[in-house]
Protein backbone atom coordinates (compact mmCIF):
# COMPACT_ATOMS: atom_id res chain seq x y z
CA UNK A 1 0.00 0.00 0.00
CA UNK A 2 1.78 2.77 -1.08
CA UNK A 3 -0.28 5.39 1.53
CA UNK A 4 1.61 3.65 4.50
CA UNK A 5 5.10 4.12 3.12
CA UNK A 6 4.48 7.74 1.31
CA UNK A 7 3.24 8.45 -2.40
CA UNK A 8 5.88 7.14 -4.15
CA UNK A 9 5.33 7.73 -7.80
CA UNK A 10 7.49 7.55 -11.05
CA UNK A 11 8.64 10.93 -12.34
CA UNK A 12 7.11 10.36 -15.72
CA UNK A 13 3.72 10.95 -14.76
CA UNK A 14 4.16 14.20 -13.00
CA UNK A 15 5.63 15.13 -16.29
CA UNK A 16 3.32 14.10 -18.07
CA UNK A 17 0.48 15.63 -15.97
CA UNK A 18 2.58 19.05 -16.41
CA UNK A 19 2.12 19.45 -20.03
CA UNK A 20 -1.45 18.24 -20.03
CA UNK A 21 -2.48 20.84 -17.82
CA UNK A 22 -0.40 23.47 -20.23
CA UNK A 23 -2.38 22.31 -22.95
CA UNK A 24 -5.76 22.81 -21.53
CA UNK A 25 -5.19 26.01 -19.76
CA UNK A 26 -3.98 26.76 -23.52
CA UNK A 27 -7.26 25.51 -24.68
CA UNK A 28 -9.53 27.17 -22.55
CA UNK A 29 -7.44 30.98 -23.09
CA UNK A 30 -7.94 30.25 -26.81
CA UNK A 31 -11.32 29.87 -25.93
CA UNK A 32 -12.01 33.15 -25.10
CA UNK A 33 -9.03 34.82 -27.67
CA UNK A 34 -11.28 32.87 -30.38
CA UNK A 35 -14.46 34.39 -29.31
CA UNK A 36 -16.33 31.60 -28.62
CA UNK A 37 -19.64 32.31 -27.10
CA UNK A 38 -22.92 31.08 -26.04
CA UNK A 39 -23.32 26.97 -25.38
CA UNK A 40 -19.83 25.97 -26.70
CA UNK A 41 -18.45 28.56 -24.80
CA UNK A 42 -19.99 27.14 -21.80
CA UNK A 43 -19.26 23.73 -22.49
CA UNK A 44 -15.67 23.86 -23.26
CA UNK A 45 -14.67 26.22 -20.82
CA UNK A 46 -16.72 23.84 -18.25
CA UNK A 47 -15.02 20.39 -19.85
CA UNK A 48 -11.66 22.28 -19.84
CA UNK A 49 -11.83 23.21 -15.88
CA UNK A 50 -12.96 19.81 -14.67
CA UNK A 51 -10.38 17.64 -16.58
CA UNK A 52 -7.79 20.55 -14.83
CA UNK A 53 -9.30 20.03 -11.59
CA UNK A 54 -9.57 16.57 -12.23
CA UNK A 55 -5.72 15.51 -13.00
CA UNK A 56 -4.58 18.35 -9.99
CA UNK A 57 -6.35 16.40 -7.22
CA UNK A 58 -5.97 12.74 -8.86
CA UNK A 59 -2.21 12.66 -9.70
CA UNK A 60 -0.58 15.85 -8.23
CA UNK A 61 -2.57 15.77 -5.12
CA UNK A 62 -2.58 11.50 -5.10
CA UNK A 63 -6.03 11.07 -4.28
CA UNK A 64 -6.39 8.09 -7.19
CA UNK A 65 -3.85 6.45 -4.94
CA UNK A 66 -5.36 6.93 -1.57
CA UNK A 67 -7.67 4.62 0.22
CA UNK A 68 -11.18 5.49 -0.54
CA UNK A 69 -12.10 5.95 3.11
CA UNK A 70 -9.76 8.92 2.75
CA UNK A 71 -11.38 9.97 -0.99
CA UNK A 72 -14.45 9.81 0.29
CA UNK A 73 -13.87 11.92 2.67
CA UNK A 74 -12.34 14.24 0.49
CA UNK A 75 -14.76 14.43 -1.98
CA UNK A 76 -18.01 13.44 -0.56
CA UNK A 77 -19.02 16.71 1.74
CA UNK A 78 -17.76 18.96 -1.33
CA UNK A 79 -20.63 17.33 -3.27
CA UNK A 80 -23.86 18.81 -1.18
CA UNK A 81 -22.42 22.53 -3.00
CA UNK A 82 -24.34 21.21 -5.89
CA UNK A 83 -27.77 21.12 -4.38
CA UNK A 84 -26.19 24.92 -2.63
CA UNK A 85 -25.57 25.77 -6.79
CA UNK A 86 -28.70 24.16 -7.72
CA UNK A 87 -31.32 26.40 -4.88
CA UNK A 88 -29.03 29.60 -5.69
CA UNK A 89 -29.37 29.63 -9.18
CA UNK A 90 -33.07 29.18 -8.87
CA UNK A 91 -33.29 31.92 -6.24
CA UNK A 92 -30.98 34.60 -8.33
CA UNK A 93 -33.13 33.87 -11.66
CA UNK A 94 -36.20 34.24 -9.26
CA UNK A 95 -34.90 37.45 -8.07
CA UNK A 96 -33.80 38.71 -11.41
CA UNK A 97 -37.19 38.17 -13.22
CA UNK A 98 -38.58 39.95 -10.15
CA UNK A 99 -37.08 42.82 -10.86
CA UNK A 100 -37.59 42.67 -15.04
CA UNK A 101 -41.17 42.29 -13.83
CA UNK A 102 -41.51 45.01 -10.81
CA UNK A 103 -39.02 47.39 -11.21
CA UNK A 104 -39.07 47.34 -15.05
CA UNK A 105 -35.29 46.85 -15.48
CA UNK A 106 -33.86 45.90 -18.65
CA UNK A 107 -31.98 42.65 -18.51
CA UNK A 108 -30.56 43.09 -22.03
CA UNK A 109 -28.94 45.82 -21.24
CA UNK A 110 -25.26 46.04 -22.61
CA UNK A 111 -22.03 46.55 -20.43
CA UNK A 112 -19.60 49.86 -21.56
CA UNK A 113 -16.66 48.81 -23.42
CA UNK A 114 -13.41 49.14 -22.00
CA UNK A 115 -10.91 51.83 -23.31
CA UNK A 116 -7.55 51.27 -22.35
CA UNK B 1 5.71 6.52 11.86
CA UNK B 2 4.20 4.45 14.60
CA UNK B 3 0.74 3.58 12.53
CA UNK B 4 2.59 1.99 10.17
CA UNK B 5 3.65 -0.97 12.26
CA UNK B 6 0.42 -1.39 14.01
CA UNK B 7 -1.37 -1.73 10.90
CA UNK B 8 -2.67 -5.03 10.30
CA UNK B 9 -1.48 -6.18 6.52
CA UNK B 10 -4.46 -8.20 6.12
CA UNK B 11 -7.09 -5.08 6.90
CA UNK B 12 -4.91 -2.61 5.10
CA UNK B 13 -5.12 -4.94 1.50
CA UNK B 14 -8.83 -4.45 0.92
CA UNK B 15 -9.25 -2.05 -1.30
CA UNK B 16 -12.48 0.06 -3.00
CA UNK B 17 -15.18 -0.86 -1.31
CA UNK B 18 -14.57 -3.62 1.19
CA UNK B 19 -11.59 -1.69 2.10
CA UNK B 20 -13.68 1.31 2.93
CA UNK B 21 -16.28 -0.82 5.09
CA UNK B 22 -13.08 -2.44 6.96
CA UNK B 23 -11.58 1.36 7.53
CA UNK B 24 -14.66 2.51 8.86
CA UNK B 25 -15.30 -0.45 11.32
CA UNK B 26 -12.13 -0.56 12.77
CA UNK B 27 -11.47 0.03 16.55
CA UNK B 28 -8.25 2.92 16.17
CA UNK B 29 -7.97 4.31 13.01
CA UNK B 30 -10.10 5.16 10.51
CA UNK B 31 -7.42 6.93 7.88
CA UNK B 32 -3.92 4.40 7.02
CA UNK B 33 -2.03 8.50 6.60
CA UNK B 34 0.33 10.12 8.85
CA UNK B 35 -2.27 12.33 11.14
CA UNK B 36 -0.57 15.95 10.01
CA UNK B 37 -1.71 14.90 6.16
CA UNK B 38 -5.39 13.80 7.41
CA UNK B 39 -6.16 16.91 8.81
CA UNK B 40 -4.41 18.95 6.23
CA UNK B 41 -7.19 17.07 4.34
CA UNK B 42 -9.76 18.28 6.40
CA UNK B 43 -9.06 22.16 6.65
CA UNK B 44 -8.59 21.45 3.17
CA UNK B 45 -12.10 20.39 2.53
CA UNK B 46 -13.35 23.12 5.00
CA UNK B 47 -11.61 25.87 2.83
CA UNK B 48 -13.36 24.16 -0.16
CA UNK B 49 -16.87 25.13 1.54
CA UNK B 50 -15.32 28.83 2.51
CA UNK B 51 -14.29 29.63 -1.42
CA UNK B 52 -17.53 27.69 -2.40
CA UNK B 53 -19.68 30.53 -0.80
CA UNK B 54 -18.24 33.27 -2.64
CA UNK B 55 -18.13 31.26 -5.77
CA UNK B 56 -21.73 30.51 -5.46
CA UNK B 57 -22.72 34.37 -3.89
CA UNK B 58 -20.78 35.47 -6.77
CA UNK B 59 -23.01 33.11 -9.49
CA UNK B 60 -26.49 34.64 -7.53
CA UNK B 61 -25.39 38.32 -7.51
CA UNK B 62 -24.15 37.80 -11.09
CA UNK B 63 -27.37 35.71 -12.20
CA UNK B 64 -30.18 38.32 -10.02
CA UNK B 65 -28.64 41.71 -11.31
CA UNK B 66 -30.28 43.37 -14.35
CA UNK B 67 -27.72 45.77 -14.98
CA UNK B 68 -24.84 44.37 -17.63
CA UNK B 69 -21.94 42.36 -16.27
CA UNK B 70 -18.69 44.06 -17.75
CA UNK B 71 -16.64 42.30 -20.28
CA UNK B 72 -13.50 40.45 -18.89
CA UNK B 73 -11.90 39.88 -22.06
CA UNK B 74 -11.70 43.59 -22.03
CA UNK B 75 -11.13 44.88 -18.82
CA UNK B 76 -7.86 42.71 -18.00
CA UNK B 77 -6.54 42.72 -21.95
CA UNK B 78 -3.09 44.34 -21.71
CA UNK B 79 -1.09 46.19 -24.27
CA UNK B 80 2.72 45.51 -24.70
CA UNK B 81 4.67 48.01 -26.06
CA UNK B 82 1.89 50.26 -27.99
CA UNK B 83 0.64 47.14 -29.55
CA UNK B 84 -3.42 46.44 -29.91
CA UNK B 85 -4.82 45.26 -26.16
CA UNK B 86 -4.17 41.55 -26.14
CA UNK B 87 -7.54 39.86 -24.30
CA UNK B 88 -7.12 38.29 -20.92
CA UNK B 89 -3.57 37.87 -21.52
CA UNK B 90 -2.69 38.95 -17.96
CA UNK B 91 -4.99 35.82 -16.21
CA UNK B 92 -3.44 33.75 -18.67
CA UNK B 93 -0.11 34.57 -17.68
CA UNK B 94 -0.72 34.15 -14.18
CA UNK B 95 -2.40 31.07 -14.99
CA UNK B 96 0.62 29.74 -16.65
CA UNK B 97 2.30 31.05 -13.63
CA UNK B 98 0.86 28.65 -11.17
CA UNK B 99 0.13 25.77 -13.06
CA UNK B 100 3.90 25.93 -13.33
CA UNK B 101 4.39 26.32 -9.42
CA UNK B 102 2.26 23.71 -9.25
CA UNK B 103 4.48 21.37 -11.67
CA UNK B 104 7.51 22.18 -9.44
CA UNK B 105 5.77 21.15 -6.24
CA UNK B 106 4.82 17.99 -7.49
CA UNK B 107 8.37 17.25 -8.51
CA UNK B 108 9.70 18.50 -5.17
CA UNK B 109 7.41 16.12 -3.09
CA UNK B 110 8.73 13.20 -5.42
CA UNK B 111 12.53 14.39 -4.62
CA UNK B 112 11.35 14.45 -0.90
CA UNK B 113 10.59 10.49 -0.61
CA UNK B 114 13.98 10.02 -2.80
CA UNK B 115 15.61 11.91 -0.25
CA UNK B 116 17.42 14.21 -2.38
CA UNK B 117 17.29 17.16 -0.13
CA UNK B 118 18.95 19.68 -2.51
CA UNK B 119 16.60 18.96 -5.21
CA UNK B 120 13.48 18.98 -2.63
CA UNK B 121 14.97 22.35 -1.41
CA UNK B 122 15.60 24.43 -4.81
CA UNK B 123 11.99 22.35 -6.04
CA UNK B 124 10.40 24.37 -3.32
CA UNK B 125 12.10 27.60 -3.50
CA UNK B 126 11.27 27.50 -7.15
CA UNK B 127 7.83 27.17 -6.08
CA UNK B 128 7.40 29.93 -3.85
CA UNK B 129 9.36 32.36 -6.23
CA UNK B 130 6.67 31.36 -9.04
CA UNK B 131 3.71 31.81 -5.86
CA UNK B 132 5.18 35.83 -4.97
CA UNK B 133 5.61 36.31 -8.60
CA UNK B 134 1.57 35.06 -9.12
CA UNK B 135 1.14 37.39 -6.37
CA UNK B 136 3.21 40.61 -7.69
CA UNK B 137 0.87 40.03 -11.27
CA UNK B 138 -1.92 40.25 -9.21
CA UNK B 139 -0.95 43.72 -7.37
CA UNK B 140 0.22 44.82 -10.46
CA UNK B 141 -3.86 43.56 -11.52
CA UNK B 142 -5.26 45.33 -9.11
CA UNK B 143 -3.44 48.65 -9.45
CA UNK B 144 -4.80 48.36 -13.13
CA UNK B 145 -8.41 47.80 -11.93
CA UNK B 146 -8.59 50.62 -9.18
CA UNK B 147 -7.02 52.92 -11.78
CA UNK B 148 -9.60 52.43 -13.90
CA UNK B 149 -11.78 53.22 -11.09
CA UNK B 150 -13.10 49.45 -10.07
CA UNK B 151 -14.15 49.83 -6.56
CA UNK B 152 -16.21 47.07 -4.48
CA UNK B 153 -19.50 49.42 -4.72
CA UNK B 154 -18.76 50.21 -8.86
CA UNK B 155 -17.35 50.67 -11.78
CA UNK B 156 -17.69 52.18 -15.25
CA UNK B 157 -19.10 49.74 -17.27
CA UNK B 158 -22.11 47.59 -15.80
CA UNK B 159 -22.81 45.46 -12.32
CA UNK B 160 -21.63 47.45 -9.49
CA UNK B 161 -20.88 43.82 -7.89
CA UNK B 162 -18.25 43.12 -10.15
CA UNK B 163 -15.99 45.00 -7.96
CA UNK B 164 -17.20 43.66 -4.92
CA UNK B 165 -16.97 39.94 -6.58
CA UNK B 166 -13.03 40.98 -8.14
CA UNK B 167 -11.52 41.89 -5.14
CA UNK B 168 -13.22 39.88 -2.76
CA UNK B 169 -12.35 35.89 -4.44
CA UNK B 170 -8.91 36.90 -6.05
CA UNK B 171 -8.00 38.65 -2.83
CA UNK B 172 -8.84 35.86 -1.03
CA UNK B 173 -7.08 33.76 -3.34
CA UNK B 174 -4.12 35.71 -3.09
CA UNK B 175 -3.77 35.50 0.54
CA UNK B 176 -4.10 32.00 0.27
CA UNK B 177 -0.97 32.20 -2.21
CA UNK B 178 0.60 34.44 -0.31
CA UNK B 179 0.21 32.17 2.74
CA UNK B 180 1.25 29.22 0.77
CA UNK B 181 4.56 30.98 -0.26
CA UNK B 182 5.19 31.42 3.48
CA UNK B 183 4.39 27.82 4.68
CA UNK B 184 6.93 26.66 2.01
CA UNK B 185 10.27 28.57 2.86
CA UNK B 186 9.20 27.67 6.16
CA UNK B 187 9.18 23.91 5.18
CA UNK B 188 12.20 24.13 2.97
CA UNK B 189 14.52 26.03 5.45
CA UNK B 190 13.07 22.63 7.57
CA UNK B 191 13.93 20.16 4.93
CA UNK B 192 17.77 22.13 4.31
CA UNK B 193 18.83 21.89 7.87
CA UNK B 194 17.94 18.33 7.92
CA UNK B 195 15.09 18.35 10.45
CA UNK B 196 13.03 15.44 8.91
CA UNK B 197 15.73 13.04 8.26
CA UNK B 198 14.54 11.17 11.00
CA UNK B 199 10.85 11.10 10.92
CA UNK B 200 10.67 11.00 6.84
CA UNK B 201 9.29 13.26 4.23
CA UNK B 202 5.60 13.40 4.15
CA UNK B 203 5.78 17.09 5.69
CA UNK B 204 6.93 17.43 1.52
CA UNK B 205 3.49 16.13 0.21
CA UNK B 206 1.58 17.49 3.08
CA UNK B 207 2.97 21.04 2.29
CA UNK B 208 2.32 20.17 -1.47
CA UNK B 209 -1.46 19.32 -0.94
CA UNK B 210 -1.95 23.02 0.30
CA UNK B 211 -0.05 24.39 -2.56
CA UNK B 212 -2.33 22.33 -5.10
CA UNK B 213 -5.03 23.39 -3.45
CA UNK B 214 -4.58 26.62 -4.05
CA UNK B 215 -4.04 26.18 -7.62
CA UNK B 216 -6.96 24.04 -7.65
CA UNK B 217 -9.17 26.89 -7.22
CA UNK B 218 -7.71 29.36 -9.24
CA UNK B 219 -8.47 26.75 -11.71
CA UNK B 220 -12.19 27.67 -10.76
CA UNK B 221 -12.22 31.45 -10.09
CA UNK B 222 -10.12 31.61 -14.23
CA UNK B 223 -13.20 29.03 -15.34
CA UNK B 224 -15.85 31.13 -13.58
CA UNK B 225 -14.93 34.67 -13.20
CA UNK B 226 -12.70 35.50 -16.02
CA UNK B 227 -14.08 32.93 -18.83
CA UNK B 228 -17.43 32.84 -18.27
Amino acid sequence: MSSASGQQHPLGIYLKVWILLFVLSLFSYMVDYLHVQGPLRWTLVLLFMALKAGFIMAIFMHVVWERMALALTILGPPSILLLLILLMAIEGNYTESARVQYLGHDPFAAPAHVSH
Amino acid sequence: MSHSSTMDEAELSQEGLNGLVKDWSTDKQTYHVPWGKAMMWIFLVSDTFIFSCFLVGYMTVRVSTTDPWPLATEVFALSFFGSDPIPLILIALMTFVLITSSGTMALAVNYGYRRDRKKTVLLMIATAALGATFVGMQAFEWSKLIGYGVRPWGNPWGAPQFGSVFYMVTGFHGLHVSAGVIYLLVVARKVWRGDYEKKGYEIVEITGLYWHFVDLVWVFIFAFFYLL
